[in-house]
């Protein structure tokens, strides 16, 4: 079969468009790649747009007593020592040059009085850590990203999605899928592929991700024969929007309780005093007055819990809500009006009172906001190798939300951005270096290619079949009731039942029209890798019977020091998804020293303890 | 649930502009809703292959630009409570970029004249190897920054809207909004001025602020950056005594802002 399609060649291509695949090709095509960048989207608009607090790096501007040794412990402890270490030693030591390079490129963040970058406090950082820009971080560094890929002359290709990654003996030597404008084929070929996909958000209801987020990278590859880890480990965002109904999941940046704001439930009680647990409790705050006086003086005085690591804080507002104590609209509240400034608060969240102001007629310098956990982010992902982002595919690179290990069990909020930068970069690096050592990308085998355009042409041969957005909605429906915050074995088992029945409906699924831009055709395309990648989710987290970050089992409410030494690895034998557990790598002693380390204030005076100047 | 009602919306569809038209559809709306969600709906019940380009659905990304009733808007930041309830509401492509499909239009031109713009080049480090910027500095360029690139201002402005022949010469007030910030980073040092005033066709603009209305993120295009720019290049061009000194002496312009001379750090 010769279908007419578009044939491109290159050495390098970055598939994803966010943090991670613009820092990528930036640093391949620096190295002198033939680069190029597959947006889902149009350039500039991926998901990276939306973060809203920081960038986690230990610049030391506001808090001298910091450094990379602090910002491994409370990543590494963030993620309930799950993580890879390695990845999160690499990223602790290099995300302050990576953060001083977007300065060089434009960007403009906050300032401390002196003119250095100002950072701010977040959830399970010791010391304020977070160069930020108000509330749009995410925006900043997109755009920035976005400026210096066009300076350098990077090949983009928008509103392009790749679908399969095609392979000769046994390596990637490129990918395939369709423009979305025309609907027409497209084969890149190219001596090494670097992932950048992002996450699989759109299989929940409640989300704060948008439709790109259906688990692409993870199902290429993934069925290109590579391993995925971690993939029990979703993060739910405590503070998404509740209300009105068609905004429930926005964000609500973690950036509010960073700048003084404060959870409440419906009787008014600052609840989380009640939710600390013993992990944290030598480093948080059991009285108000100290978890105020914090804000200000982090040397005599414990975190708030109210900045507690983000799953702790998700699961102690859904237990509160089940409680009965939530709001109205089933959340709690969030407030800031009665802590801080009207002035403040608009100059530090400037988007946030924005949002609610424009969406739910809500003044957030006069009333509180009502807020409720929201699916945000998945911590497993692709296995790679720390150090050059190798998949355990050769010629296949994973950075981002799409691979797995850096943030183990739990993220920290600030660490997804950092995350992309020095990942991204590595992968990039690591591309063409691949790139360099290969002659020449081996001609794709044409049976793959015809499946590849089989399984795209599918839905359309189809007019009459079942409308997508019909599975698509019950599949969020199950993953929201059976695969969320907590977890139970029968629900886990029910939710493989249903997948495996949707999977089956996938197949009858068809859509009308033709393929230029035709949003009810790539929905129905979307949908395999959105069903693979939750399959992979709930059979990983019946797997584990214990409880521990963004995995939480009702019938086994405990974390188990036995599965804190293993990983459980997925990958595909014979058409099927086969789970098996992979010892943790071992951590040197020097590593092992920082983290038995506790944290001792120290006796130096802060250089700035509180934001900035023109603040009164 | 409270608080539902009907409403009727004329949605733009078709592949080109001279053969598709406006298609009605009743439906039922709630508290709350956006455009954006009525979109969604209609896709579900009954137009699975309606082309909407959106993504963050939260005002962020720019994305989903359309003309609701006329007005080019995010169809994410429209609520339909502010919509009248009693007649018809239009959903329309913006007119001013070629048509892909439906409300979908190819915004290529924008990420073409995005090309032609030389980006920052930070001058040396201090002495400590690090770089120092102050937060009112910061600020004036921050409002810039805050474009979601949702191309409203280049729809709306007419020296492109109904002259495809203008579009060559003429950036647009995106573009501008960009060209501005470059101009006040405070450690900026290339020169982009010939490019503002021919490349980018400036003096197109006749500051009818049509652009600074519908930006959904009020950045004051018009006063803040346009009309800054357009002083700078009066100034460098048309005032005979800089025109000696930057033609003949070679000095470089002076900046939006700056302190002449340049403000001691000790600030």
């Amino acid at each position: 079969m010769t279908v007419q399609r578009e044939e491109r060649a290159y050495d390098v291509v970055v598939i994803g468009a966010g943090g991670a695949g613009i820092r990528a090709a930036i640093e391949a095509k620096a190295q002198g790649a033939h680069t190029a960048l597959v947006c889902k989207s149009l350039f500039g608009k991926a998901h990276t747009v939306m973060a809203e607090g920081g960038i986690a790096a230990a610049l030391r501007n506001v808090w001298k007593e910091d450094g990379w040794e602090v910002h491994f412990r409370d990543t590494m402890r963030g993620g309930k020592l799950l993580n890879d270490w390695r990845m999160a030693q690499l990223h602790a030591q290099e995300a302050p040059d990576r953060v001083l390079e977007l300065e060089e490129w434009g960007a403009m963040f906050d300032r401390t009085k002196d003119g250095l970058i100002l950072q701010r406090d977040f959830g399970g950082h010791r010391y304020a850590r977070l160069a930020h820009v108000g509330d749009r971080t995410g925006l900043e560094m997109i755009r920035t990203l976005q400026h210096r890929a066009t300076e350098l002359g990077i090949d983009v290709l928008m509103e392009c999605t790749m679908q399969t990654l095609l392979t000769s003996d046994g390596r990637v030597v490129g990918a395939f899928g369709y423009w979305r404008q025309t609907g027409a084929f497209v084969l890149l070929r190219a001596k090494a592929v670097v992932l950048a996909t992002g996450g699989v958000g759109k299989a929940w209801r409640v989300t704060s991700n948008s439709w790109e987020y259906t688990g692409d990278g993870m199902t290429m590859a993934f069925e290109a024969g590579a391993e995925l880890m971690d993939m029990e480990f979703v993060q739910f965002h405590p503070t998404g929007m509740v209300w009105p109904q068609s905004v429930r999941g926005i964000l609500v940046t973690e950036g509010v309780r960073g700048d003084g704001g404060t959870l409440r439930n419906r009787d008014g009680e600052r609840f989380m005093f009640r939710y600390v647990p013993e992990f944290f409790r030598a480093e948080t705050a059991d009285s108000e007055a100290e978890a105020d006086r914090w804000y200000e003086d982090k040397k005599d005085n414990r975190r708030t819990p109210d900045l507690l690591p983000r799953d702790e804080v998700a699961r102690a507002i859904n237990a509160e809500v089940k409680a009965g104590r939530g709001t109205p609209h089933g959340g709690v509240y969030l407030d800031i009006a009665s802590r801080r400034s009207a002035d403040y608060i608009r100059s530090r969240l400037p988007s946030m009172y924005h949002q609610f102001k424009e969406l739910a007629d809500v003044d957030i310098t006069k009333q509180p906001m009502e807020v409720g956990p929201t699916l945000h982010y998945i911590m497993g992902g692709i296995r790679v190798e720390p150090d050059t982002a190798a998949s355990t595919v050769p010629g296949l690179f994973a950075a981002g939300e799409v691979a797995a290990g850096m943030h183990g069990s739990n993220r920290l909020g600030g660490n997804s951005l950092s995350d992309l930068l020095v990942f991204g970069r590595r992968a990039g690096l690591a591309a063409a270096e691949h790139a360099k050592r290969e002659r020449a990308a081996p001609a794709a085998d044409e049976r793959e290619v015809d499946l590849a355009v089989e399984r795209l042409a599918a839905p359309l041969e189809r007019p009459d079949g079942e409308s997508p957005y019909r599975v698509h909605a019950d599949l969020q429906e199950t993953m929201h009731d059976l695969v969320g915050i907590i977890r139970t074995r029968s629900e886990l088992e029910e939710a493989a039942v249903r997948i495996g029945a949707l999977r089956e409906r996938l197949d009858r699924v068809g859509v009308r029209g033709g393929r230029r831009y035709n949003p009810g055709w790539n929905l129905a395309l979307d949908l395999r890798s959105l069903l693979t990648v939750s399959e992979c989710v709930a059979r990983a987290a019946a797997m584990r019977t214990e409880s521990r970050g963004g995995h939480t089992r009702e019938d086994f409410p405990k974390t188990d020091p036995q599965w804190g030494k293993v990983n459980v690895v997925i990958r595909r034998r014979g058409g099927r998804i086969e789970l098996a557990t992979r010892p943790l790598p071992e951590m040197p002693e020097e590593l092992l020293r920082i983290l038995g380390e506790q944290p001792k204030p120290s006796d130096e005076p802060a250089m700035e303890a509180t934001a900035p100047a023109r603040v009164g | 649930m409270s608080g539902e009602r009907g409403m009727t919306f004329h949605v733009w569809r078709g592949e080109d502009r001279a053969s598709g038209g406006f298609q009605e559809h009743r439906v039922a709306v709630d508290e709350g809703m956006v455009v954006l969600d009525v979109m969604f709906k209609i896709q579900a019940e009954a137009a699975p292959d309606l082309a909407v380009r959106w993504n963050c659905k939260a005002g962020k990304c720019g994305s989903c630009s359309a003309e609701i009733n006329g007005r080019p808007r995010l169809m994410c930041m429209t609520r339909v409570s502010d919509l009248p309830a009693d007649e018809p509401t239009a959903v329309a492509p913006m007119r001013t970029f070629p048509l892909v499909r439906d409300l979908v239009t190819d915004v290529s031109f924008n990420y073409e004249k995005a090309k032609g713009i030389p980006n920052v080049r930070l001058g040396s480090k201090d002495a400590d190897g690090t770089r120092r910027m102050y937060q009112e500095e910061v600020e004036r360029v921050q409002e810039f920054h805050k474009c979601i690139e949702c191309f409203l201002c280049q729809d709306v402005c007419h020296v492109i809207r109904d002259h495809e022949e203008n579009k060559e010469a003429f950036s647009g007030p995106r573009f501008f909004v960009r060209l501005a910030a470059l101009e006040m980073h405070p450690l900026d040092t290339n020169d982009r001025l010939e490019l503002t005033r021919a490349k980018a066709g400036l003096g197109f603009c006749n500051i009818t602020k049509c652009c600074t209305e519908v930006c959904p993120e009020h950045i004051k295009i018009t006063d803040n950056a346009i009309v800054q720019l357009k002083e700078r290049v009066v100034t460098e061009y048309y005032d005979p005594l800089t025109w000696v000194k930057r033609r003949i002496l070679g000095q470089r312009p002076t900046r939006i802002g700056e302190k002449e001379p340049a403000a001691p750090s000790d600030r």
